[in-house]
């Protein structure tokens, strides 16, 4: 809390409930499915909510090599990572390329283009995805990994160039001229000058972009049928009990987890970049 | 350090409009040159082309020997402060500085790099703000960097771009005498871009005005001030702006709306039959009657006039009187007004008092002036028919000659303040 003036006690106490509400909001969900993660299937409907004994037994079956659920889990955690990237690199570089001559270039038609975007992204994912399920069978893309790629880039790449756009014209690009001035090529006035005040956006805008992408369930069920590429939100709904009268929640929630850990580990390696507020200071602020 | 110089630069824009016309300047080596003008008269874009950031459409630059027209501005070694300093915000303060240099790679050792950025941030007083960031500085601090990144290098030649306009007025005020200083003391031939009419009537060894991108009257600040050439140069320096009223020719006197001025032969001669002209008076050229003695009053014209409204600034009184002007000039003067980013709002007279003055709104003044200090000017071409060259010449022979002696002055100060010998090497 950046307030300039110090809080008075009431407005200290008023502000640590309201965190603390937010954070069991937040977390009690992710929480709960982490402990149910170690429980055993006859504690699942004991009602507390600490496993009694707690257990790995969920992990090792899709993740052990014995585990009944590991081929399933790990085949989709392969599909889910690959199409994940793929339609994050693809979207960045095209977002970043068309945000560039957005931002930079006036050509006719610049208005069209995000409008474009938006009216793209306005679509709801369910009303598409029959049709698109029917074309994909017809042109031999249903289930494989260009046939989920596609779709997601539907979905991230408006978003990217709404994003970029906007990160892409508050940067002084007179620092470009700036530099020429200096010395500098113009490659080197790219590079020296725009590059580092430009990463911080084209790096928030593909970790936003690799979410979206990660956490799409609907265009994961419907466009695949094999492990040839479902992903794993998916995958988690084909898993089955050690029997038919067993249910599959402990293993579900340990995938569950297992798929939350990339999206934590990522957010919090690039907590530097995401918090941008770099290029305060470059002009008259 | 060399000289510019400009031949017939023209600048036109997709749509064919000349943002510079025919513009013909010959900054001499060392010397600071002021561009001045209303907003959109091309100065900005003049400075720009110069420095490499705009294509000339036509006309040769010169920067010392060599053409240049269509060089890169990486290979005309100018150093140009930008009027929001454009500083890399993600490079320390010191690494602002030494960006020029590190670019031209083996040139300088790391402790040449660090000793030119660390003699820079001496010079500008930054010495201790050299592991910052940009975004952490106060809006001067960034300007100095801005002029630190300028001066590290030896470049050819200093450009600056409306460099003050971002701070407050007490900042500015430092700041100007501080780029004379420094300029002064390096000696590096200067352009410098501003609007501001203070900036360039202080700083420049001679100043070039600029209307709609063509020159007007390039010369030593003094030389505008007395010897304008036309309307609009007139009208653009000094503040409060000169007044312009019509004057009718009857004669051998010219009557004004406010009083009728006997015409002396010369500028009878001057102003050879025509039966109307624009008659240019500055505000400080009209005193208070009775502030005077009568030996003074006597040798001009005294007039009375009601004061509309006054402006006491302590160390001066405005006195702002009304008058109805002449249909004839109106037009002519009306555009004059545009022209100077006027609003050309009512026709009134401005007089600048003396502060101890008991003139008040709506009083009755009894105000004088010399007529030998009134500019005639031609109400079609709006030349100055009052114009006089060779005193003009003799101002900028002048100016030129305690220019001279400044700069002497400052390198010499500067030697004997050198006590520690530094490597500054020559580029």
């Amino acid at each position: 809390m950046g307030a300039a003036t110090a809080l008075t006690g009431k407005q200290k106490v008023a502000w640590a409930a309201i965190t603390v509400a937010v954070l069991v909001w937040a977390l009690f969900p992710v929480i709960s499915i982490m402990a149910t993660s170690f429980k055993l299937p006859s504690d699942l409907n004991s009602g507390s909510f600490l496993p009694t004994t707690w257990t790995w037994s969920n992990y090792e079956q899709i993740l052990g090599p014995d585990g009944s659920a590991q081929e399933l889990f790990l085949s989709s955690l392969r599909n889910s990572i690959g199409i994940s990237l793929i339609a994050t690199a693809v979207s960045s570089v095209l977002a970043t390329l068309a945000a560039y001559a957005i931002a930079r270039l006036e050509f006719p038609g610049r208005k069209l283009i995000l409008t474009t975007a938006l009216g793209v992204s306005i679509f709801p994912v369910i009303s598409i995805v029959t049709p698109l399920f029917n074309l994909w069978r017809s042109i031999g893309l249903y289930d494989t990994w260009a046939g989920l790629v596609i779709p997601y880039l539907s979905l991230t790449l408006p978003i990217s160039i709404w994003t970029l756009t906007a990160f892409f014209r508050q940067i002084p690009w007179e620092l470009e001229q700036a530099a020429q001035v200096d010395g500098a090529t113009t490659w080197q006035a790219f590079r020296k000058a725009i590059i580092p005040l430009a990463a911080p956006g084209v790096f928030t805008t593909a970790l936003i972009a690799f979410f979206i992408a990660w956490n799409d369930f609907v265009y994961g069920i419907s466009l695949t049928s094999t492990e040839a590429a479902r992903p794993v939100p998916a995958a988690l709904a084909f898993f089955s009990g050690a029997s038919q009268f067993e249910d599959p929640t402990g293993a579900i929630s340990a995938a569950a987890v297992v798929v939350t850990i990339p999206v934590v580990v990522l957010v919090l390696l690039f907590q530097r970049q995401i918090v941008s507020g770099l290029t305060q200071g470059a002009v008259k602020g | 350090m060399a000289s510019i110089t400009l031949t017939d630069v023209v600048k036109k824009y997709g749509d064919g409009y000349p943002a510079v016309n025919g513009v013909s300047l010959d900054i001499k080596d060392g010397e600071f040159v002021i561009l001045v003008g209303p907003s959109g008269c091309g100065k900005s874009t003049l400075l720009r082309m110069i420095v490499g950031l705009e294509d000339i459409t036509s006309g040769e630059l010169r920067i010392g020997d060599a053409v240049v027209n269509d060089k890169a501005p990486r290979d005309r070694h100018l150093a140009m402060v930008f009027q929001n300093y454009a500083l890399y915000p993600h490079l320390t303060v010191f690494e602002n500085i030494a960006f020029p240099l590190r670019l031209q790679k083996g040139k300088y050792t790391e402790e040449q790099i660090k000793d030119n950025v660390e003699f820079a941030a001496d010079t500008l007083e930054l010495r201790e703000h050299l592991d910052r960031k940009p975004a952490n500085l106060s809006g001067g601090q960034r300007q100095r960097v801005a002029m630190g990144r300028a001066i590290v290098r030896d470049a050819q030649a200093f450009l600056f771009d409306e460099p003050l306009s971002n701070l407050d007025a007490k900042l500015r005020g430092q700041m100007r005498t501080e780029i004379a200083r420094m300029q002064r003391r390096l000696g590096t031939t200067t352009v410098y871009v501003t609007h501001d009419q203070t900036e360039a009537m202080t700083l420049g060894d001679r100043v070039a005005v600029l209307r709609k991108g063509e020159l007007q009257q390039v010369a030593s600040p003094r030389a505008l001030y007395e010897q304008p050439v036309n309307l609009f140069v007139a009208g653009f320096i000094g503040s409060p702006p000169m007044n312009f009223v019509p004057g009718e020719v009857h004669g051998d006197t010219l009557r004004l709306p406010f009083a009728d001025v006997p015409m002396s032969d010369a500028l009878r001669e001057r102003v050879n039959g025509r039966g109307l002209v624009i008659v240019g008076l500055r505000p400080e050229h009209v005193e208070d009657v009775r502030s005077l003695d009568e030996s003074k009053v006597a040798s001009g014209v005294t007039f009375e006039a009601d004061v509309d409204v006054v402006e006491w600034l302590g160390s001066e009184l405005y006195a702002y009187i009304p008058f109805d002007t002449h249909a004839d000039v109106a037009q002519k003067l009306e555009e004059l007004d545009r022209d100077l980013d006027g609003e050309g709002m009512r026709t009134q007279v401005v007089v600048a008092l003396g502060s101890e003055s008991r003139v008040r709104d709506g009083s009755h003044a009894e105000l004088w002036f010399d007529p030998a200090r009134l500019l005639v000017f031609d109400p079609e071409s709006g030349e100055n028919l009052t114009y006089d060259e060779e005193a003009a010449a003799r101002v900028d022979a002048e100016t030129e000659e305690d220019r001279r002696a400044a700069v002497e002055r400052a390198q010499r100060d500067q030697k004997q303040s050198e006590t520690a010998p530094r490597h500054r090497q020559a580029g």
